[in-house]
């Protein structure tokens, strides 16, 4: 169609997003409006555990703006919210209503909707709704003996939800046959996605159509369509989710929450617009917390430093309810742990256990930031015992390329976990090549004996994309030559539209100037899986691909200029499992005690990139997140539960001051084998390994091997350890 | 009687052009340009003063938009990110955070173009230590800042050459 064969996929092509973002052209959730909209503030529990007696809403009420004040005697009939991930049994007295009703279970717990005329007069109002509750002893570690949930209400439900458990191969013999056992017990601290867009959202009821809208939505509009439909009494047809410009996900972003069946509930009861924009406190103390697990590890090594058996007890911290991931990210973690290497026997057990703080969810590489840090600590504990190199007892036990693909012998999010292809012992060479390593080990040791606390770490990891079941791709040519792709696909600021209009042009041979991407609305394509699991490129991808190849069949032979259409489908029921190492060189300033990250490569086999910008660009966002989990960032409570975190003055994300340039080493090695485009994926590529590896160099730079147990490593941590010295 | 619920008469003079407005005494600058004026280009991440995606020049300074009352701006010229390329061509700010992908979800984007616009305009030859520490005053969460690093150095070679040819 075009002049001679263009290529598209694997280059670095601009993106199609951009022009608008930068003009400030962006449409956010806080930029939409509508005619006659209230606003609404969510008024939230002061307390972190409690017994809910009353809210007192006469003097809000009486607030001239105010249109309604609600408690959850307005909300009764709306069931609690449901979970879309892992939906083991026996979960669902743990699912959080939208706004409470006889328990308070964190601060910031919503327990009353106020809707306005103004959003000043909202928030003004919201100071005057006052909940009566009997505060009662807050749980706020995991690792404490399991209590009741809810003790009146709920009498003899634990407040341990679950407990996951994956294992295989005799672990028996595994420890019998044991040169060494090395034990360890490591943690990972609460952190989050924060994307820098807190959540909004704004309802519409449009009586002649009969149809409730709701724009702001991200990463799983179609499912979520679903829910709020069933959870208001409407026919999925008649509710539409649609997505705007959404501020970055990371996991957090576009779940179902209480605010978001708030604001479509109100919209049809109070039949006017209503629109809700949370601030950032609200944001840090209400949206998905995540990581927070507690890992111990035994396991028996030969004398080579060969992993004959690991077992691992984990504790996860639910905070205070189950929300829509279920035991995702529990079941991530204990399938996940073993990672690159054999370990013929294996055997872990996740205690799910609710506490009273922010209700957890995913964060970019759920279960494996986590995993990751307490497998590599492992590691790097077995060469210490063994008086052995770590990079080299990685290398006795990383699985060999002719044992691929390789069945994990576990399964996570209902499918079996096959590594499908990877060269894990290659990547290693090429790390270790690119660093010039023993030059850089000289170097480092050279640094130490002139009086300087530097240090090398890596981590070695296994990711995982491309989550099925299925994703659909509808595109259209008009008379005019343009092309329009309607995906089920989401955006979450990632640049899906110029990945999936580059494969579109690839196949169409179009220019891709000439692509328009649609994704995000239920009103435009009736199947969509959305965004998440770095399942877009694979899936979403995989589809656009059939349906422009299916367009061409239709095209054949057809006179130039003749409009038409065709779907494409892609099915998968296995993921694909991209790899990846992350090495950082760190120098620790004894007298502040602050870790500076001087050097941080990220090694990574996608398999094939579609766009190599984007890849990159992916890699060094997530390694910089994964820094930030690694050395500042976390969610501290008090002994009563109180959030200590709730402002960016408290939860410090990286800035630039803090970061070093990050280096990607990307390589297309060990494509994927069960999609045609052999594309694996990338967004959590750059985070995953991140507090692995920076335990590991700070170790290695205060010269004391296993010296950091937990992210992040903060000063005042670093400060103790330097104190156990003396 | 006066109440603090009372209106006030504001002008905002923003990118070249006059807005009279009645506004709260309380209402911030971000949310009279962004309701008021209906420029919402301008983007709040905490109303804290903390992340800077409300960044805006205010004679000629960066300013956090959260931060300053909306009274405060009466009469002082404003720049925004939607006047930053006018209708023309993109600034070259604009087509360097584009060409070395200095942006990803694009929240943060209007703050960091408009904190680097303020700098280039006062020190085109800001060093590269000066320029780091800079824009270390906002924050973002997609990037991990080294494209925007490299998008601002490229767009004030560009301004420098274009200077130099005129």
């Amino acid at each position: 169609m075009a002049d001679g064969p263009t290529r598209y996929i694997g280059m670095p092509h601009k993106r199609l997003e951009d022009r608008t973002l930068l003009t400030g052209g962006g449409r956010f959730a806080a930029d939409l409006s509508a005619p006659g909209q209230l606003h609404m503030r969510v008024v939230r529990s002061p307390v972190a555990f409690g017994r809910l007696r009353s809210v007192d809403v006469r003097e809000a009420r009486r607030l001239p703006g105010v249109v309604a004040v609600w408690t959850f005697a307005d909300v009764e009939r709306i069931p609690p919210i449901q979970i879309r991930l892992t939906k083991i049994g026996g979960l669902e007295p743990y699912q959080q209503t939208v706004l409470a009703r006889d328990y308070v279970r964190y601060v910031g717990d919503p327990v009353a909707a106020v809707f306005a005329e103004d959003p000043y007069v909202a928030e003004d109002a919201a100071e005057l709704v006052f909940p009566e509750i009997e505060e009662l002893p807050a749980c706020i570690s995991a690792t404490e003996p399991p209590r009741e949930f809810m003790p009146e209400t709920l009498p003899g439900v634990s407040s341990e939800a679950a407990c996951v458990t994956k294992a295989y191969g005799d672990l028996d013999a595994a420890f019998a046959a044991a040169h060494e056992v090395v034990e360890l017990e490591v943690a990972v601290g609460r952190h989050t996605g924060v994307p820098l867009e807190t959540r909004g959202a704004l309802a519409e009821f449009d009586p002649a159509k009969g149809t409730l809208t709701m724009r702001g939505a991200a990463k799983v509009p179609h499912y979520n369509r679903g829910q709020v439909a069933r959870m208001l009494d409407m026919p999925d047809e008649m509710v539409h989710l649609i997505q705007g410009h959404v501020g970055g996900g990371f996991g957090v972003r576009g779940e179902l929450y209480p605010e978001d069946v708030l604001v479509c509930h109100a919209a049809l009861r109070l039949k006017r617009p209503v629109k809700w924009v949370e601030d950032r406190q609200e944001h840090l103390m209400a949206a998905n917390h995540s990581r927070d697990q507690s890992y111990r590890l035994r396991a028996a090594v030969d004398a080579r430093g060969f992993i004959l058996g690991l077992q691992a007890e984990v504790f996860s911290d639910q905070g205070g309810y189950v929300r829509t991931h279920g035991v995702t990210v529990p079941d991530l973690s204990a399938a996940m742990l073993p990672g690159p290497y054999l370990v013929p026997a294996y055997r872990a057990d996740v205690h799910v256990r609710l506490t009273n703080k922010t209700p957890a969810g995913t964060y970019r590489a759920p279960g494996r930031y986590e995993s990751t840090f307490a497998r590599e600590r492992l590691l790097d504990a077995i060469a210490h015992a063994l008086g052995r190199d770590p990079v080299e007892v990685r290398r006795v036990n990383l699985i060999p390329r002719d044992r691929m693909p390789f069945d994990r012998g576990v399964d996570t999010l209902g499918t079996r976990v096959v590594y499908d292809s990877g060269d894990y012992a290659l990547l290693l060479d090429k790390l270790l090549a690119y660093l010039d390593y023993d030059r850089l080990k000289q170097a480092l040791a050279a640094r130490r004996a002139a009086g300087e606390h530097v240090g090398f770490g890596l981590g070695y990891f296994v990711e995982k994309s491309g989550l099925g079941p299925a994703d659909k791709a509808v595109i259209s040519i008009d008379a005019e030559g343009m092309v329009e792709v309607v995906t089920g696909a989401a955006s979450i600021g990632q640049g899906i539209e110029t990945a999936m209009a580059q494969i579109c042009a690839e196949v169409l041979e179009v220019p891709i100037e000439r692509i328009r991407v649609v994704h995000g609305r239920t009103d435009r394509i009736d199947y969509g899986m959305g965004a998440f699991a770095s399942r877009v490129t694979v899936m979403t991808g995989c589809a656009v691909k059939a349906a422009a190849e299916a367009l061409l069949e239709k095209l054949a032979g057809a006179q130039v200029g003749t409009p038409a259409s065709a779907e494409g489908w892609f099915r998968a029921d296995h993921m694909t499992y991209p790899y990846g190492i992350h090495a950082a060189v760190v120098r620790v300033d004894p007298g502040t005690c602050a870790v500076h990250v001087e050097r941080f490569v990220v090694a990574y086999d996608i398999g094939r990139a579609v766009n190599p910008m984007l890849v990159e660009g992916q890699i060094v966002g997530g390694a910089v997140q994964g820094i930030g989990g690694a050395l500042f960032e976390e969610f501290v409570y008090d002994a009563n539960g109180q959030p200590l975190v709730t402002t960016f003055g408290d939860y410090l994300m990286p800035t630039l001051a803090e970061v070093p340039p990050v280096e990607a080493l990307v390589t297309e090695d060990a494509p994927a084998t069960q999609n045609p485009l052999g594309v694996k994926g990338a967004g959590e590529a750059g985070i995953n390994g991140a507090g692995a590896a920076i335990a590991a160099a700070v170790d290695d730079a205060l010269g004391r091997p296993g010296a950091v147990t937990r992210l992040p490593v903060t000063p005042i941590r670093l400060h103790r350890l330097l104190g156990e010295r003396d | 009687m006066t109440s603090p619920h009372d209106k006030l008469a504001v002008t905002l003079a923003v990118n070249g052009r006059d807005y009279r407005i009645a506004v709260e005494p309380r209402r911030s600058l971000a949310d009279a340009l962004r309701e008021d004026c209906g420029l919402t280009g301008t983007h709040l991440g905490c109303e804290h003063g903390y992340c800077g995606a409300c960044t805006v020049l205010v004679d000629g300074v960066p300013v956090r938009a959260c931060l300053m009352l909306a009274v405060q701006a009466h009469g002082r010229p404003i720049r925004t990110v939607e006047g930053l390329a006018g209708d023309g061509p993109l600034h070259p700010l604009q087509e360097a955070f584009r060409d070395e992908h200095g942006l990803q979800c694009g929240f943060c984007t209007p703050g960091f173009l408009m904190l680097a616009a303020g700098v280039l305009e006062r020190e085109p030859d800001i060093g590269d230590e000066a320029l780091r520490e800079i824009l270390s005053a906002n924050l973002c969460r997609c990037t991990g800042y080294q494209n925007i690093v490299k998008a601002v150095r490229a767009a004030a070679r560009r301004i420098k050459e274009a200077a130099g040819r005129g």
